[in-house]
């Protein structure tokens, strides 16, 4: 065991994050909970014409969590949401072990957090924020999700 | 290093290895392990059940663990000694058994707010399935209950209350004596959950005048899958069964049933009879080292630790200062790390302690606190495993960032 999966990237986006705040063109807001420690976030996303705007995230979590939710953040913002959900799946595979050099250079930063994939016990700190995403851009509803409007 | 470690091959397999997890679940020393082993090669038949030599057999080893158990906790007699699966399963048992029974509307029951989930979910339950109003009784920031809070919080209505003798978050052991005295005049019950006293102090159930105690035998050197419910006879006579099925029954028809005598009665299905014999030979091991050294040793490295860590300003203790009222148990969170972090900078140097709400969800709430780490001592650690706890302590908010 090392403590290698805390990087300066992950510590960098823990204690100095991007995008934690609230968000006041939000056009949604998901709840995420870690039940396994009781950590919960809310992602902010403000959607136009199918694109991601602007995000941001708010709530208490550990550094793998919150780094993860910042890093995804940078990544996302500004994009298709479909090019949001094939990050996701990326990630996803990232943290299961199956992933091509050539997608990890897809996930710029959140590949720092590729030895959680050796780390079973922190995949859900390191999935909580993209799951929380996967579940904000499955719902179908066009515009203006009420805030809280899909829950946990 | 500790003498006693030498009898834990855990430590062997992992000599770098600092367990400080013990409230969790305890290692198991060779002398239990062995005597598992030895009852599969030697004795095991379903006890209760056959005509011939090894049933029986099988059964003089499990009602032997049952009559070791008696003497432990001080019962008057095995037939109020009920095994089961854990503490959870004993209080489930008689939220079920018990509870449902004698409860309607209107009752109340009164939980005290540091419960395990294992002593509030049951309790919970039977609240919404019943109509009983479910109280908390409210600690102070220290996690001190007074007998006077108790005498304030009961109502004529308050039929059950439910206290942890020590609170596996702040460790502080509980006035249960004079709770129970308490509730007797009160003509309430009193649960109590043991899972993190027996295993650390000596528990005497017709001293204490408890109407139940529940215990793990995991979490007290023993196998998991064995636990233990002690209650009254008399309430355990009035209960109906728990669970129904085999070796619980006297007579069965095709329309009805008569139940087997105490303790049988709550023992439905075949038994752990493996982890009965297991847990006897754990009672055999306390019992020859003695709660007087055990509890003196664990209260010496409680001290140790907990002095060490008031020394570091960002680290703060859940709970009193004085480490008289930890019992090997010290909960703490450090400024601007989270407790899932703390855990794993610790295990990165080879150290086991917990982090998350360490099932009291409601605790956390109350002391405002998201999560904390938790470090729990067993008769196995050693002064070098306190030493190293605290080296890694100090070193946890640099590793995470800060102060670089």
């Amino acid at each position: 065991m090392s403590d290698s999966i805390y990087s300066e990237v992950l510590l960098d986006h823990n204690l100095h994050p991007l995008h934690r705040c609230e968000l006041g063109c939000a056009t949604c807001s998901v709840k995420g909970i870690n039940p396994s420690c009781g950590d919960r976030l809310t992602l902010h996303l403000a959607i136009e014409n199918g694109v991601i705007t602007d995000g941001s995230f708010t709530g208490v979590g550990c550094a793998v969590s919150q780094a993860s939710t910042d890093i995804m953040l940078e990544l996302i913002i500004g994009r298709k949401k479909e090019e949001a959900r094939r990050l996701s799946s990326l990630f996803s595979k990232m943290i299961s072990g199956e992933i091509t050099d050539e997608e990890l250079s897809e996930l710029e930063e959140a590949g720092a957090l590729q030895s959680v994939s050796k780390m079973p016990a922190r995949v859900k700190c390191a999935k909580l924020g993209w799951n929380t995403l996967d579940k904000a851009l499955a719902d179908t509803r066009p515009q203006a999700v009420p805030l809280s409007g899909i829950d946990e | 290093m500790n003498e006693l470690k030498k009898d834990f091959p855990i430590f062997q397999k992992h000599p770098g290895t600092v367990y400080l997890d013990s409230a969790a679940t305890t290692q198991k020393p060779r002398c239990v392990i062995d005597a598992v082993t030895r009852y599969y090669e030697e004795e095991n038949a379903n006890p209760l059940r056959g005509l011939y030599d090894l049933s029986a057999r099988a059964t003089e080893s499990y009602e032997g663990a049952r009559e070791a158990v008696r003497r432990f906790i001080g019962a008057k007699s095995t037939s109020e000694i009920v095994f089961t699966r854990n503490a959870t399963e004993s209080l489930n048992l008689i939220a079920y058994a018990y509870g449902f029974e004698k409860l309607c509307g209107g009752a109340e029951i009164l939980v005290a707010i540091s419960e395990h989930h294992s002593n509030l979910l049951p309790w919970q339950n039977l609240a919404q399935r019943t109509g009983a109003r479910l109280r908390y009784l409210e600690c102070g920031k220290d996690g001190e209950y007074t007998p006077q809070a108790l005498e304030n919080a009961l109502t004529p209505q308050t039929k059950i209350f439910a206290a942890a003798q020590v609170s596996n978050v702040f460790g502080r052991e509980n006035p249960i004596k004079e709770f129970a005295r308490i509730c007797r005049k009160n003509g309430t019950l009193i649960v109590c959950d043991g899972a993190q006293s027996v295993p650390h102090m000596k528990v005497d159930v017709t001293e204490l005048d408890v109407d139940f105690l529940a215990f793990s035998g995991h979490k007290m050197y023993a196998p998991m899958g064995i636990g233990v419910l002690y209650g009254k006879r008399g309430l355990l006579e009035e209960m109906p069964p728990f669970l129904f099925g085999g070796e619980m029954i006297e007579y069965v028809t095709r329309e009805s049933a008569t139940f087997a005598e105490l303790p049988h009665k709550f023992e439905a299905g075949t038994v752990n009879a493996g982890g009965a014999v297991g847990l006897h030979a754990a009672i055999d091991y306390i019992d020859s080292i003695g709660f007087e050294s055990i509890t003196s040793h664990e209260a010496k490295l409680t001290a140790l630790a907990l002095n060490e860590m008031k020394l570091i300003p960002e680290v703060h203790i859940i709970g009193s200062d004085n480490a008289g009222d930890h019992s090997g148990i010290i909960t703490f969170t450090i400024d601007g790390v989270h407790p899932h972090d703390i855990a794993a900078v610790f295990d990165a140097d080879n150290i086991a302690v917990r982090a998350g709400h360490h099932c009291a969800q409601p605790l956390h709430e109350y002391l405002d606190v998201q999560s904390t780490a938790r470090m729990s001592i067993g008769i196995y650690n050693d002064e070098r495993d306190i030493e190293r706890f605290i080296e890694t302590l100090k070193t946890i908010r640099r590793r995470m960032g800060y102060e670089r």
